[in-house]
């Protein structure tokens, strides 16, 4: 239906519908006022973020006008003459990442206990353990890399400790997460049954905390193998160093080449590690 | 209260607890296999990544060495006896601080608004085709995958050092991780109205700015907070390849072996990602209190 003037209408007292929800259809003012206070703050602190950190369109076009240049030479991926060290690059690649996971998954049990604020009876200790993997989770991977390899010098035993390192911080947090989160009637079903503490910590506690963590350990494995990509960066071994190299004396053809590598065995491992965390999260809901 | 447990025949006792024998035992062997596997799988990782237990427990003492050496001066005071010393260069950090956390801001807001003109696309109930939205999820999945230091060190050729590539990096990156998470978001959201909207002649975009924003936005601001948080983290190491931020002197002085800067820079760092932690903490909790008020 429409009105002379061409405008479409739905009701036959378009208007007077309108006048008469005229405060609905405006929508609160305050609520307005909110989100153009909002837009507008984030629009002036992006604004100012812009010019202090010089951007310009001149520099933006040109730069893009490169990256065209470098993709047509990407084109097509080469291995050059060291497909054998690349390869054998990224599979020590996985290896840190899976060292990594492994034993930061096995030492953060007792930070994750002491962490834990229905297990820690001291609030001191609880809120200094918590502290402590809040300001570990705050470093990134590469500068822990770069304090190892003080420690080991160079190579991927430095990118083992260095991952290890900053996933202590988040396995801290997340088992003790898990573990406040648990539900405590099996463990006095365990105990009313003349189970001892620990009985009760093992058929308790472990089942349900366990399925929970360890799919977690399952998706950290997987995002550390893209950290564990870029550690050799710094130096602390992995297919990083060759990238680094590769991209600093332009050579863009094995650029893509080694990019390719990664993200077929990023998708591998994320591939794995899905089948697995079915297997465990289904089996255990299947066994309840 | 006393009470007789009732107790089966022998000959059904016998044949359930056979049963439990059986199935326990296989229970046991999966988890000795899987124990297995990763003992193999350790031995070999251990064999490639050059472990050298050796090496490490000669030289263990020196991480706590290195952690205690920091926080003596070049004088070889401790630093907490000349604070001023220890912060010289507190003018000149927190500017660059300041750097990291524009850029980390720029990357998100930036990522942000590309996710979300995307994740219609990529998502199930909306992608108006499967080659779309075929395109829309691999190009996602590939901007998450690539880590944005790599970016970084290919922008960092093609536009110059300084903080515009470290921009870009964390802009893609985040575009690829937003995206994900934004499509599942709408892959969740109730068509009722959008039905309603389409009904009464919404074009596509129409019914997405009155039925599925609506539906959306405090999810999609919460992620994007979530993402902010750890794109501080990822910009205050864009320096060391060169993109800007506080990353450039940190390095600088962990090469250098300028002691004391390194903790004074890694306090820095971590009492600003606590603080951007707890603020953005508390938002995201209002925006999702508010959200089921709303409800």
């Amino acid at each position: 239906m429409t009105t002379p003037s061409g405008k479409r209408t739905f009701f036959p007292d378009q208007s007077a519908v309108r006048q008469r929800h005229a405060a609905l259809i405006a929508g609160s003012p305050r609520a307005k006022i909110v989100t153009i206070g909002v837009i507008a703050l984030m629009a002036a602190v992006a604004l100012f973020a812009l010019l202090r950190l010089d951007f310009s369109i001149a520099r933006l076009g040109s730069g893009i006008v490169q990256l065209g240049t470098f993709l047509s030479l990407m084109v097509p991926p080469t291995p050059g003459t060291q497909l054998m060290s690349l390869l054998k690059a990224l599979a020590e690649t996985v290896a840190i990442a899976f060292l990594g996971t492994l034993l930061a998954a096995i030492l953060s049990i007792p930070m994750g206990f002491l962490a834990a604020r229905n297990v820690m009876a001291n609030r001191i200790v609880q809120f200094l353990a918590r502290r402590f993997s809040d300001s570990i989770r705050g470093v990134d991977t590469l500068i822990w890399a770069l304090i190892w390899i003080n420690v080991v010098g160079l190579g991927p035993f430095a990118g083992v400790l260095a991952i290890m390192t900053s996933d202590i911080g988040s396995f801290s947090k997340l088992y003790s997460e898990a573990i406040e989160a648990v539900d405590g009637k099996p463990g006095e079903g365990v105990v009313s049954t003349g189970g001892s503490k620990w009985h009760a910590i093992r058929f308790g506690i472990v089942p349900q905390v366990m399925p929970v963590l360890l799919s977690q350990i399952l998706y950290y494995f997987e995002s550390n193998t893209r950290s564990a990509t870029i550690i050799g960066i710094v130096g602390a071994g992995g297919i990083g160093l060759y990238l680094a190299e590769q991209i600093r004396t332009y050579e863009w053809d094995q650029v893509a080449f080694i990019i390719l590598m990664i993200l077929v065995t990023v998708a591998v491992i994320d591939f794995i590690s899905s089948r697995l965390r079915l297997s465990i999260v289904g089996q255990r809901a299947g066994s309840l | 209260m006393a009470s007789a447990v009732t107790r089966l025949p022998d000959d059904q006792l016998f044949s359930l607890s056979a049963g439990y024998r059986a199935e326990m035992a296989a229970k046991r062997r999966t988890t000795i296999i899987g124990i297995a596997v990763i003992l193999a799988c350790t031995v070999v990782a251990g064999w490639v990544a050059e472990v050298d237990i050796r090496k490490f427990l000669a030289n263990a003492y020196r991480f706590t060495d290195y952690l205690g050496r920091i926080f003596y001066l070049d004088t070889g005071k401790h630093v907490f006896t000349d604070v001023g010393e220890w912060f010289w260069g507190l003018h000149k950090w927190t500017k660059q601080l300041l750097d990291t956390l524009l850029i980390a801001y720029l990357g998100t807001l930036f990522g942000a608004i590309a996710a979300f003109l995307l994740c219609f696309a990529a998502s199930a109930n909306l992608a108006t085709n499967p080659a779309q939205r075929f395109f829309a999820r691999r190009f996602l999945e590939f901007c998450r995958t690539v880590p944005e230091i790599v970016f970084a060190l290919i922008f960092v050729v093609a536009f110059g050092l300084g903080p515009v590539p470290g921009v870009l990096a964390i802009m893609i990156h985040t575009l690829g991780a937003l995206g994900k998470l934004f499509a599942e978001v709408v892959e969740n959201i109730d068509m009722k109205p959008v039905e309603g909207a389409i009904a009464s002649g919404a074009t596509r975009w129409q019914a997405i700015r009155y039925a599925v924003v609506p539906q959306v936005l405090s999810n999609f601001a919460s992620y994007g907070l979530l993402r902010f948080e750890i794109n501080v983290r990822g910009a205050s190491v864009m320096g060391f390849v060169g993109a800007g931020g506080i990353g450039q002197d940190l390095i600088e002085s962990i090469r250098k072996f300028y002691y004391s800067d390194v903790s004074a820079i890694l306090l820095l760092i971590i009492a600003t990602v606590m603080i951007i932690d707890m603020v953005t903490e508390r938002i995201r909790h209002n925006l999702l209190t508010m959200d089921r008020g709303r409800k």
